[in-house]
């Protein structure tokens, strides 16, 4: 982030500071941002926010990781083969509105409350967006180029492998982008309604011992994870395609 | 390079298409939009489905894949990939063929100096002109030693200079090359300053041949204009 980017985040800050020190509102209600950022130092070295922020990490990175590769592999095979694509659309059409957390109830009687239900939920949330972004982005690929390869030698694999994917790239990304941000909001949902470790259930832990310094220290820790992953994945999507888009 | 020959074609297009290309030949089709013209080469290049036969020297390719046809496909939109720079663009059709990587290089840098665009090299598609998208996409064409070259309107885009330009160098090539080669245009100055011999083509019928070479005019017109 620029340094102009900063400005307004301090000067909220400070803002923040501010109105808190009047107590118009009692601290418990609406602590300042030190006393924020002190139990943010306190957590931190305490290592209760490290152990909870790993729990939830891993369940981001192991169901968003299955999910968005079961999803290119899907999307690629329905993006090539339209028998395919006519036999998995009319399902995937039906359980793709459904909400990922619709889907918690069915699971928890399904897998039951353990470490696999977020990393299901999550899988289930990256799966479908990746799925049909990975299928746009091959069918968006222009025909001629398919025509060109072919007619240069190129086998059906070499030209999924050397045209159709990396062209793909720019939308797969933009389903990857945008289910990392979704991954984090899902499994802290998950967290807070069944699973006793992660940020989710440190913020409902702290919701029930009034503790919202804790909360936005959770809160605020979420945001920059969020943000994070949409910035990985900018980045890692930026250098693939920046010299040629 | 091989007589290419069209036996009985039928498809979407064509209703019993006969036709023959020689050995060498730079054979221009020409015809308004919608005549076939397309069709006929990726009948050729077997990008289309088809029924009837397509001999290549005699030896039927009906059954043999588009990759395994050794054609050199100009496409009106020059199809260049745009993920790939002018060397990868020109060097695909030998990597994909498995072609060292010595090898490779060497024919790659061969055909950008023939095609004169070796400063070019580590551009990509977007940051090319018209001309010089040409001149890739003709390279990347010939960098497979093809025994045909099939040139779809490869001009059209083209200001006149550059036109003209190409058109003369795509016809030096081609002699020098002595590849056998279809141009389809519907452009009467472009068919009569490429073609050694010219066919003219109407709801997927040959309407007329006019041997180029023998000086008729006035028959290229006609046949031109007979709609």
């Amino acid at each position: 982030m620029r340094l102009d980017g900063w400005v307004p985040i301090i000067v909220f800050a400070l803002i923040w500071e501010g109105i808190a020190r009047i107590h118009l509102v009692p601290a418990y209600i609406f602590p300042s941002f030190s006393a924020v950022m002190s139990e943010f130092y306190h957590l931190t070295v305490s290592g209760v926010l490290i152990d909870n922020l790993a729990s939830s990490l891993f369940r981001v990175l192991a169901g968003f990781f299955l999910g968005s590769l079961a999803g290119i592999m899907m999307g690629t095979v329905m993006g090539c083969k339209e028998i395919i694509n006519r036999s998995f659309h009319p399902i995937f059409s039906l359980l793709y509105p459904i909400p990922t957390l619709g889907w918690a109830p069915l699971l928890m009687i399904w897998i039951g409350i353990n470490e696999m239900l977020p990393i299901v939920l999550i899988f289930l949330c990256s799966f479908f967006p990746v799925l049909y972004n990975t299928i746009t982005g091959i069918r968006s690929v222009d025909g001629d180029l398919i025509k060109a390869a072919s007619t240069l030698g190129a086998s059906d694999q070499k030209i999924l492998s050397t045209v159709i994917l990396p062209l793909a790239v720019p939308n797969i990304f933009t389903g990857l982008r945008l289910e990392a941000g979704m991954a984090w909001r899902v499994v802290i949902a998950a967290e807070m309604v069944a699973i006793p470790t992660g940020i989710g259930a440190l913020l409902i832990r702290s919701e029930s011992l009034l503790r919202v310094d804790v909360i936005i220290v959770c809160l605020m820790v979420l945001s920059v994870m969020c943000l994070a992953f949409e910035r990985i994945f900018q980045y890692i999507e930026m250098r693939l395609t920046e010299e040629w888009r | 390079m091989p007589d290419i020959e069209l036996r009985n074609i039928r498809n979407y297009v064509f209703n019993g298409l006969n036709m023959k290309i020689f050995d060498r030949e730079l054979l221009v089709v020409i015809g308004p939009n919608g005549a076939g013209k397309s069709t006929l080469l990726n009948t050729i290049a077997g990008l289309v489905n088809y029924d009837g036969t397509v001999l290549f020297d005699g030896v039927t390719v009906d059954r043999t894949a588009t990759c395994e046809r050794q054609v050199g496909y100009l496409f009106q939109n020059l199809a260049l990939f745009p993920h790939l720079d002018v060397a990868s663009n020109v060097g695909y059709g030998l990597v994909v063929n498995g072609e060292g990587r010595e090898g490779a290089l060497n024919k790659v840098d061969e055909l950008l100096r023939l095609m004169k665009i070796t400063h070019l090299q580590d551009r990509y598609p977007k940051n090319l002109s018209g001309g010089e998208k040409q001149r890739v996409a003709l390279a990347r064409a010939l960098a497979v030693s093809p025994e045909v070259l099939l040139l779809d309107e490869p001009f059209s885009s083209l200001d006149t200079g550059a036109c003209q330009c190409i058109r003369r160098e795509v016809k030096k090539i081609q002699k020098k090359l002595k590849i056998t080669t279809i141009l389809v245009t519907h452009n009467l100055d472009e068919a009569e300053e490429m073609g050694d011999r010219i066919v003219a083509m109407n709801d997927g019928r040959i309407s007329e041949v006019a041997d180029f070479m023998q000086n008729c005019a006035g028959c290229r017109i006609d046949c031109y204009c007979k709609r």
